[in-house]
Formats: C-alpha cells, sequence, structure tokens
C-alpha cells in the first residue's frame, strides 16, 4: 500500500515511542493514523501496520474487529457520535439522535451490532450511538468528527449541522 | 501563587475546596506552560527532585491517599508492592480511560490544566523508578490528546521531562497512548493488553498484579488521572497536613460529578466525608426539578448499587452506630460501602420519580453488553442476557417470571469472572431489581402486556429482532 511520507514519518515515530522489541505497541496509534487519512482500515492497511510492526496481519485485524473506535466501512464526510447512555438518555438523547437522522437524512432502520454506522444517502453524515463519553453532567453530548458538543437538545440539532458542508 | 478567579457563572460552590480543580474554569488561564509556571508550576517537581524517591512513597503513605479511580486502593501501598528486588525496567501509567458511565472529571484536567498532571506523573515516576510512563486516553478525547502531547513538548523544552532533568541524574519520558472506544481498556490489566498492541483482555489475578507483573511482564504503577494530580500537593503541603483535609481514612479532596435529574448537574471538589449525600444534591446542585422527588440515586458510576430514597441506611459499628435516610450519608468510600454501595468514580447520577427504573437499568444493561470483553462465559452471556430481559419488559413482552431470571443471572456472574466488570454488570441488576420491583412488576403483569411505556421501548423492541 502507497501511504504518504509524511504519514510513514508519524508511523515511525509512534513506533519510537515503545521498547524496541515491542512495537506491537504502536498498533493502535498506526491505525489511527491510517483511519484518519483513508477514513477506515481496509485489508491493505492492515497489511500495511502487520508489515510495518512486524507481526502477523490476524494480530492487526483483530484489533479493527473488537475496537468500536476502529472501522471496516467508510462513514461519511463528517461521522456524527451521539452518546447513548443514561445521563444523556436521561436528557433527551434518542430525541437528539431521531432528530440527526432527520436532518442528514440517515435510516437507522438497518443498523446492527455488527454494523452499528448508518449512513446519509449524499454519504455526507454518517451516524452512530456511542457509549458515555464523559460528560455527563452537560447531555445530551455528541462528537462531529473531533469536534465535542454539549446539550445538544433535539431544537438545536439543525443550526449545529448547518455548520458543515 | 495569587487566588484565582473564575470565570463568570462557573464559580466554585462555596462548599468546594478547590485543589486539584484549582485552575478548572479560572479566569485568564490556559493551558500553556507559561501560565502554570506563573501560578507556581513545577515547583512540587523541584522539591521532589531533592526529596529520595522513597520519601515521596513515605509522604504519599502518612497522606492517606485513595485511588479515585473506582477501587479506591491507597496509593501508597500500591506504589510499595513493586518487588524490592526487582531489576527490569519500571513503568507508570497514568489511566485516562475516564469511561465509567456518570464519570467526567479527568476530562477537565486533562483540557484544561494537563501540567498538572505531567508534574503529579513526573514526581510518581521519580518515586516509583520509572523512566518512562503513559498516559492511556480514551479514543473519544482527541483534543485532549493533542492538548497533552503540546503539554509535554513544552515541558521537555523546558528540561522538566526527557534527559537529566533540571540538570541532575533522573531521566523521564512521557509519551501518549490514545485507546480506541472500548470501555474495558479502563480495567488496568486490560488497558495494559490494550497498549501491548492486543485485544484489551483483562488478565487474571494473581498472578498478574501489576505493581509485580505489568506493562511486558515489568513491574508498572497504574493509577488515575486525578489520583495523580493529588500526588502533586501531597508532596507541596506534606503528607500529614494531606491527611487532615478530609476525614479519617478518607483523606484529603475529591471530585464528584453529579448527572441526572437535578436542577444544576455539575463537578465539585470536595473534602471527603465531610459533605451529606443531602448537601449535594440541595445546596450544592440546587435540588431536584419543581415539583419532583429523589427515587434513587447511583452513587459512584453506572455500577454501583444504587440506593433507595426512602431507605434506612446504618452506619458506624459500636457505640457510633447509627441509622441514617439518605440524605445524611456522608459522601466517603467507607460509608457509602457501609450502605452497600460504593463511592467508586465519584460519578453521581441522581434519578427523581419522573423516572421508571425498568427503562433505567435497561439503558444501563445496554451499556454493559455493549462492552463485555467477551472472555468469561457468565459475563459475555450474562450481561446479554440481562439486557435482552430487560429489553423485552420494556418493549411490553415482559413475562412474570422475569424478576426472578434476571436477579439469578446477575446472581451467577459477579465474582465468577476474570476481572471486575462482571461485579460491575451484575451490580446494577442486583440492586435495581431487589429496591424497585414495583417498576419491574409494571412490565410483567399482564395488564400492561404489548404496551410501551418508555421513550426507549420502540429501540427495545427493534433490538430484540435483530
Ligand atoms: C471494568 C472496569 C473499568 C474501569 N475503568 C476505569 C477508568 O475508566 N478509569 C480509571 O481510572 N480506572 C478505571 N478502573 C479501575 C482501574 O482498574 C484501576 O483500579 C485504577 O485505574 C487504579 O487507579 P487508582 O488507584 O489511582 O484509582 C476500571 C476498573 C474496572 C474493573
Ligand atoms: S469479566 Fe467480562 S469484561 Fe472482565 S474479563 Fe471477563 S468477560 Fe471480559
Ligand atoms: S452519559 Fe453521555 S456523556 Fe456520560
Amino acid at each position: 500500500m502507497e501511504v504518504s511520507g509524511e504519514l510513514n514519518k508519524q508511523a515511525n515515530e509512534y513506533i519510537s515511542h515503545y521498547p524496541k522489541d515491542q512495537k506491537r505497541s504502536a498498533s493502535l496509534p498506526l491505525l489511527h493514523l491510517l483511519q484518519k487519512e483513508h477514513g477506515y482500515i481496509d485489508e491493505e492497511g492492515v497489511n500495511w501496520v502487520a508489515e510495518k510492526l512486524d507481526i502477523e496481519p490476524i494480530n492487526v485485524l483483530e484489533l479493527v474487529t473488537f475496537y468500536p473506535g476502529l472501522r471496516q466501512a467508510a462513514p461519511g464526510k463528517y461521522h456524527i457520535r451521539v452518546c447513548r447512555t443514561l445521563s444523556c438518555a436521561m436528557a433527551g438523547c434518542y430525541d437528539t439522535m431521531e432528530k440527526f437522522c432527520e436532518v442528514a437524512g440517515i435510516d437507522r432502520s438497518k443498523v446492527t451490532h455488527h454494523n452499528p454506522i448508518a449512513v446519509s444517502e449524499d454519504g455526507k453524515f454518517s451516524i452512530e450511538f456511542a457509549e458515555c463519553l464523559a460528560s455527563c453532567g452537560t447531555g445530551p453530548v455528541c462528537l462531529i468528527g473531533d469536534d465535542f458538543y454539549e446539550s445538544v437538545k433535539a431544537d438545536n440539532v439543525a443550526e449545529l449541522i448547518e455548520k458543515y458542508d | 501563587m495569587t487566588a484565582p478567579k473564575y470565570i463568570k457563572g462557573k464559580e466554585p460552590h462555596k462548599s468546594e475546596y478547590r485543589m486539584v480543580f484549582r485552575n478548572v474554569d479560572r479566569r485568564g488561564w490556559d493551558v500553556s506552560i507559561k501560565s502554570y509556571i506563573a501560578d507556581g508550576g513545577y515547583k512540587d517537581l523541584k522539591k521532589a527532585l531533592k526529596m529520595k524517591p522513597q520519601e515521596i512513597t513515605d509522604e504519599v503513605k502518612t497522606s492517606g491517599l485513595r485511588g479515585r479511580g473506582g477501587a479506591g486502593f491507597p496509593t501508597g501501598i500500591k506504589w510499595g508492592f513493586i518487588p524490592p528486588d526487582n531489576k527490569k525496567p519500571v513503568y507508570l501509567i497514568c489511566n485516562c480511560d475516564e469511561s465509567e458511565p456518570g464519570t467526567f472529571k479527568d476530562r477537565y484536567i486533562v483540557h484544561q490544566d494537563p501540567h498538572q498532571l505531567i508534574e503529579g506523573m513526573l514526581i510518581s515516576c521519580y518515586a516509583v523508578g520509572a523512566k518512562v510512563a503513559y498516559i492511556y486516553i480514551r479514543e473519544e478525547f482527541p483534543e485532549g490528546a493533542k492538548i497533552l502531547e503540546n503539554a509535554i513538548e513544552e515541558a521537555r523544552n523546558k528540561n522538566f521531562l526527557g534527559k537529566k532533568i533540571l540538570g541532575g541524574k533522573f531521566n523521564c519520558e512521557i509519551f501518549v497512548h490514545r485507546g480506541a472506544g472500548a470501555y474495558i481498556c479502563g480495567e488496568e490489566t486490560g488497558l495494559i493488553e490494550s497498549l501491548e498492541g492486543k485485544r484489551p483482555y483483562p488478565r487474571i489475578k494473581p498472578p498478574y498484579f501489576p505493581a509485580a507483573l505489568g506493562l511486558y511482564m515489568c513491574p508498572t504503577i497504574v493509577n488515575n488521572v486525578e489520583s495523580l494530580c493529588h500526588v502533586k500537593h501531597i508532596i507541596a503541603m506534606g503528607g500529614q497536613k494531606y491527611a487532615n483535609i478530609g476525614t479519617p481514612r478518607n483523606t484529603g479532596t475529591r471530585i464528584l460529578c453529579v448527572s441526572g435529574d437535578v436542577v444544576k448537574p455539575g463537578y465539585f471538589e470536595v473534602e471527603v466525608g465531610k459533605i451529606t449525600m443531602g448537601e449535594l444534591i440541595n445546596d450544592i446542585c440546587g435540588g431536584l426539578r419543581k415539583g419532583r422527588k429523589l427515587r434513587g440515586v447511583i452513587p459512584g458510576g453506572s455500577s454501583a448499587k444504587v440506593l433507595r430514597a426512602d431507605e434506612k441506611y446504618t452506619i458506624g459499628t459500636g457505640e457510633s452506630e447509627r441509622t441514617i435516610g439518605i440524605n445524611d450519608i456522608p459522601m466517603d468510600f467507607d460509608t457509602l460501602a457501609a450502605c452497600g454501595s460504593m463511592a467508586g468514580s465519584g460519578g453521581v447520577i441522581v434519578i427523581d420519580d419522573s423516572r421508571d427504573m425498568a427503562w433505567i437499568l435497561n439503558n444501563i444493561n445496554t451499556f454493559y453488553a455493549h462492552e463485555s470483553c467477551g472472555q468469561c462465559t457468565p459475563c459475555r452471556e450474562g450481561s446479554l442476557w440481562m439486557k435482552k430481559i430487560t429489553d423485552r419488559m420494556v418493549s411490553g413482552a415482559g413475562v412474570p417470571s422475569d424478576l426472578k431470571t434476571l436477579t439469578s443471572v446477575g446472581d451467577n456472574i459477579a465474582g465468577r469472572t476474570i476481572c471486575a466488570f462482571g461485579e460491575a454488570c451484575a451490580w446494577p441488576t442486583q440492586s435495581f431489581v431487589a429496591k424497585f420491583p414495583e417498576d419491574f412488576k409494571k412490565h410483567t403483569s399482564r395488564r400492561n402486556a404489548g404496551k410501551q411505556l418508555n421513550p426507549e421501548s420502540k429501540v427495545a423492541a427493534a433490538s430484540l429482532k435483530s
């Protein structure tokens, strides 16, 4: 797989954070780098990480399939994560989720445990429920990409979405 | 050091004792090392480096500091578990996974006062003999990871970090390691596996107590963000003086995070055991919404057993034994344990009489079913069964035997698993069903068959099909 020189440099920097005989520790950092650049991790990505760290591809794939933060399919241009857990639910996050789907044109009816992300038809937005985002006092909260938002009631969803185009 | 002023509307409550949260929401404050040094930052590191490592551990022991991550284990004693004849490298890991539902304190330290954490970590590394430390931060704090990386770079430029720190013999590096969205990475041995680049399957204890066999099978100290910040203040004031804050055996301050049905949710740093549940909810958090009554409180993160508002609690032993109501419970480790729950992570979730406890439990069960790592059969299957049973109840398809089945599933998980997640997922079910049977019976009575009584009912019904 072709990766940019910059990405390769960053990968080497991460590898240097761990003892020389423990390169495998850099698996998650490398996967994050790839996912940031490509949006998700595919087979080529898995092989690239494995080669870089001198481990078997299965040792990388088993991480991709375990961690909710790693994806095997492309999300939308903007990926939304709405907190689903108790304090946010008490503050109305299910309504927030419904509103996001309505405004962004996303159908969540096909969502399952193994396929938690739903993408809008135009590919602009994707959405999933996340578990407690550690801001329970200001729920409902969500992440759009790396941007964090507090008190996202159904009423302010439309305005929030407008910031992204 | 000048007395800090705070952003308008975010001033600490008058019953707070701000130490670790001194700089949170502070006016004119930013995350730069300049701000931190101008306020006297890194002075305690200098002081610590003039002491012997063992003296620092002794101060921490004297302070009585108990871990703020969940278990409340005495920090100094944990540090003392590193085998004395150890020849391997020692590691320190800062647990910044903050993912216990209801907990939101480490977030503010990382986002607003990263240098306090770094200083606390450096002092701790020096004390335990670690030359490399990792901050394991949850993936959902992308901004926090950047702030920490920046702060580490700033500290390195000033030679607080790196080789021959401040001209002495101490070398130390700190690296940020991002997780990938799994709650089990907060469990210390799961965290270590994750940091080693594996699936975060917790290790069996014994023998894998991190202080003896941790990261790369070397002695490893894992401490919570808040705990490591306290170390800095212990060195600043001395262990004995720190021990005078709070109450005996429950010393110092701790940050309580309140969410749920209160007028003013938020984070509050208070002396441990000096305020009661009633003061926390009614004075500090402005009480419940108009016309609402308290029904229950989850006092230490979602895995803590729920306390029922109209129950009586017996605390103390011998002559000091007394029976109190929920509002009179002092917020400390030992009392909350005596009340049958725990102080846990400091996440207090308040529930009023508008809520249906079956719905609340269903939400919690959904969390644990999603987060079980899957290694142990009782936990993997049980957490899912508990979710499915409450799904069924909430979606209007409950049957009378569900209550018994639920409790029996919970009873068969706790104590039969590799890690404490087993307890964490069983305690909510065991306590909610035992304390609020009327709510669960409502869902299993014939009268309500087919009725969807909750906003979550539809979702629960849908998830039963998938
Ligand atoms: C399922 C589970 C999740 C945990 N999550 C966290 C967490 O997010 N943050 C944390 O500091 N400790 C967490 N802990 C506790 C850690 O295992 C460990 O006890 C703690 O980090 C030790 O730090 P302390 O002694 O400073 O409290 C968790 C424990 C369990 C069993
Ligand atoms: S108790 Fe649960 S989370 Fe812990 S190791 Fe077993 S299956 Fe994994
Ligand atoms: S419950 Fe949503 S942030 Fe914690």
